[in-house]
Order: C-alpha cells, then structure tokens, then sequence
C-alpha cells in the first residue's frame, strides 16, 4: 500500500529524514518509536505533504501512485489520512461543516456521489459515539477550545468519518488520560484494523500499543529506521531505552 | 457640495484618495441625515456603493432618540475609491450597531469612517468591522468615538480584522477615543493578518482543495461582522454577497 525508499527530507536547511525506507502493506498495523528530533513527525508531514518539509532524495508511493507528486488535498482523496500531533483550530468553522465539505470532496474526488446532510449526520452521530465525543462539540468550531485530549479524539471523530485507507497517526496518544486512551485506541481498532486498511502509529509509549496492537515496530533514530521488530520491541524499548537499542543496531 | 475638498490634515482624511475624490465632490450632497425617534429602532443595508466615475461616497448624519436603536451593515467593494462616513450621536440609552466588511482588490481604496458621539449617559455602540484585502487593494478603518463628560455608563466596543491575501495589500486600522467620562466601558482591538498556513494545510489534509479552503475561512473570518443581524434572510443575503466578491478576488 504504502512504499517508501531511501527517502530524504529537509526542513528548512536542515537534513532531518537520511534515507529512510519502509513499506507497509495492506492489513498491517505499524508503529514506530523514536527518541525526540528523530524525525517522526517529519516523516508524517513530508508523506501529508505539508509545504516547509521538501523531500530531496528517494521515493514514496501510495497503491502504485507517486505520493510526492501529488498535493496535500489529492494524498487524502487518494485515501491517506493525517493525525496530527497538535490539531489546529479554525475559528468560525463548525466540525460538521468543515467534516462534511472534505468528506464530499474526497467523493467527488473518487467518483462517488456526496451524502446528504440527513446521511451525513447519521454517520457523524455514529462514529462520535464510537468515540465517545458529544454531537455538540461537533457543531462547534473546529478544535476552538478543545482541550489537549478532546483535540485528539475529534481526530479520531474525524477518521472515522473520512473512512480514509491508511492512517498516519502523530502522537495521538500524547495528551490523553488513561480512559481517553482506551478509548481512541478502540476507535483506531474498530476503525481501521481491516484486510484492506493499514495504520502508521507514531508514538513515544508503549501503553497505546497494549490497546492498538502493532504488527511491526520500528525504532526510528538519526532520520533513518535502526530497527525493525515486532511487539516485544516495543516492550524492550519501554525497558531500555531508545538509546541502548540505537547504539546496539 | 460647496465646501472645500478636504485635506489630508484632517485625520479622517489621513489615508483617503483625494484625487479620486475631487471627480465627484462636487456631485455630491453633503451627509444624509437619519433621525431615529426615542424609543424606535431603525436599520440600514449598504451591499452596494453608488459609484460615480468610480467613486463611491456614502455619508450618514444618524441622530438616535433616547432608547431607539440604528444598526447599520455595509459591504464596501465596489469602487476604485469607495468611502462610508457614519456620524451617528447617541440619545440616554439608545444602541447603535455597525457590522463591516470591506473586500477589496486591483488598486482599490476601500475606507470606514465612522464618528460616534456618546452624548447622554447609558448609550450602548458596537461596531465590527473585516476586511479582505488582495493585490494593491488597501482597506481603512478609523473609529473614533466620543464619551460626553456626562455619558456615564457608556458602553462602547469596536472590533477590526484585517487579512491581506497579498503582499501589496494594506490595511489600516485606527480607534481613536476622547472619553471624559469616568464610569464607562470602552472596548476596542484591531488586528492585521493573513490566512493561517497552518490551517489551510490541516483543511487540505483532510481534502479540501486550496480553493475550497481559503473560502471556508474566509466565509468564517467575514462573518463575525453580520453575526449581530437579526434577520436570518437579511444576514444570509450579506454573506452570500460577500462571498460572492471574495470569489473574485485573486
């Protein structure tokens, strides 16, 4: 599904990804750790697109498709979804209306017929109680007073609702209590642990990993990945540290 | 009109076109005046300036009666120089309510000029004032209002944003208040922005094209000036003229 080699991204004059390679297939749930300035979510960034961080080297593709050729909004019509580390607020614009003008314009995008505002609000009713978000935080302006954790599961609210084919996820668990965590964690295996989804989990702990079981856990460090495992890579990391595991790779 | 053209020491006439101006000045009629009876309400919708040779002037004189209320709401655009001066003098507990928005773009010069006079004591003023700006367009706001020494319980407030969508674009805000009362409130803040890039790439990523985006914030941005209109037709009617000339510019 998703196929990055040897990438190599800046920010600013600043090399931060130095020739990162990964491939995450259909069906697969994939986390990755790493100390802080690694370059976590500059790989989530330079897969959204977000202008500022300018891939200089290597390749990313998405079901075949060039990533990097493509702008921000055609990468999420194209099915890939951004969780972001600190969600932005827009002051003015209502969840719902915001929700439901990206929702039919990715179904514009793919050929498929817009919902109506009855159908809309059926599935957004859905997928906010899956997240145990009231309606009316929906109707008010995107994040605008949100606390830290509720910022975190309007994102989820959010996925559930654009029903995207990859998710990448920047510490989404940062910010969230212990019942919250639970929570978005389910919503992330209800949401996309299908055959025909994957996930890109960033994090720094373990504890959302008990609830979002990855399948492959990779130790990014120095803007490249030093370690690929499975679950209980996650557990040592928790045990020893990154900087144990960066050094011995 | 008679009078002389005005000058640019007068600070109501800091940032205007003059030269504009002199084309149609003596066209013009000298300020129309509005009474409001104590105790009425009245309201005013300008979409559209009465542009001669591209000048626009609209000029207001509003008396409001003790307890009566004059809301005002403007959309100035359509003028290379384009210029609304509203003197509105307040009766003993009378409102008067201004929602603004300025959008402009080329070369246009778009300015609000408004003079509110607290003259009796519990007066309450609200004035919100948007603006969108691109290419050379500029956009000025000056707000000055007057607290009579006997205008106790004076409650004033004044609101303008600016956004520039461009670099050659300019925005000026200015309040000015002379209050010699001493038991008033007087609110007032001015900002000049520009869209945030952070937001517009959150919007993107969840797939709204640039276009789209820029709308959405714009639509919510201009809002705020007509969010006082009580009349969900007439408000809607402002907004959808709004965004209808903020689809035009660049």
């Amino acid at each position: 599904m998703l196929k990055i080699e040897n990438l190599h991204a800046t920010v600013g004059d600043t090399e931060i990804l130095k020739g990162l390679s990964l491939t995450i297939n259909a069906g697969e749930i994939h986390a990755i750790m790493g100390p802080n300035g690694a370059g976590k979510s500059t790989l989530a960034y330079a897969l959204g697109g977000r202008p500022g961080y300018d891939v200089t080297a290597g390749s990313a593709s998405f079901d075949g498709q060039d990533l990097l050729d493509m702008d921000p909004h055609e990468r999420a019509a194209a099915g890939i979804f951004l969780g972001f580390q600190y969600p932005v607020e827009i002051p003015g614009v209502s969840n719902l209306q915001f929700l439901r003008e990206s929702l039919n314009v990715q179904r514009k995008a793919r050929g498929e017929e817009a919902l109506n505002g009855a159908e809309f609000i059926k599935l957004a009713k859905e997928k906010a109680a899956l997240l145990k978000m009231d309606m009316d935080m929906l109707k008010r302006a995107v994040n605008v007073g949100f606390s830290g954790g509720e910022k975190k599961r309007n994102e989820m609210v959010q996925m559930g609702i654009l029903d995207p084919k990859l998710a990448i996820l920047d510490e989404t668990d940062s910010g969230l209590d212990i019942d919250a965590l639970r929570t978005v964690g389910s919503g992330i295996n209800s949401i996309m642990r299908k055959p025909d989804k994957a996930v890109l989990l960033i994090t720094h702990y373990q504890r959302l990993l008990e609830e979002v079981k990855p399948d492959f856990v990779h130790v990014l460090a120095n803007g490249r990945i030093v370690k690929t495992g499975g679950p209980e890579l996650a557990l040592q990391l928790e045990n020893e540290g990154y900087e144990a595991i960066a050094e011995a790779a | 009109m008679n009078a002389p053209l005005p000058t640019r020491r007068d600070e109501a006439w800091r940032y205007a076109d003059l030269k504009a101006l002199a084309t149609v000045w003596s066209k013009l009629d000298g300020p129309e005046q509005i009474h409001v009876p104590a105790g009425e309400s009245q309201s005013r919708q300008i979409a559209e300036l009465p542009v001669v040779d591209g000048v626009g002037v609209i000029d207001l004189d509003v008396t409001i009666g003790d307890n009566a209320t004059f809301t005002l709401y403007l959309l100035a655009h359509n003028a290379d120089y384009g210029r609304i001066h509203v003197r509105a003098t307040l009766g003993n507990g009378s409102h008067f309510e201004l929602g603004g928005a300025i959008l402009g773009s080329g070369q246009q010069t778009l300015e609000i000029v408004t003079e509110t006079i607290h003259a009796e004591p519990n007066a309450t003023s609200n004035q919100v004032v948007r603006s969108v700006l691109a290419d050379k367009a500029t956009g000025s706001f000056l707000g000055r209002i007057n607290v009579a020494r006997h205008a106790q319980k004076t409650d004033a407030a004044q609101s303008v944003k600016a956004m520039l969508l461009d670099r050659g674009a300019t925005a000026n805000a200015k309040p000015e208040l002379e209050i010699f009362a001493d038991d008033v409130k007087c609110a007032h803040g001015a900002t000049v922005g520009e869209l945030d890039k952070q937001a517009l790439f959150y919007m993107a990523s969840r797939g709204l094209d640039p276009a789209t985006a820029k709308k959405l914030m714009l639509q919510a941005f201009i809002a705020d000036a007509f969010v006082s209109v009580g009349d969900d037709v007439v408000r809607e009617g402002l907004e959808s003229k709004a965004l209808e000339v903020m689809e035009g510019l660049s």
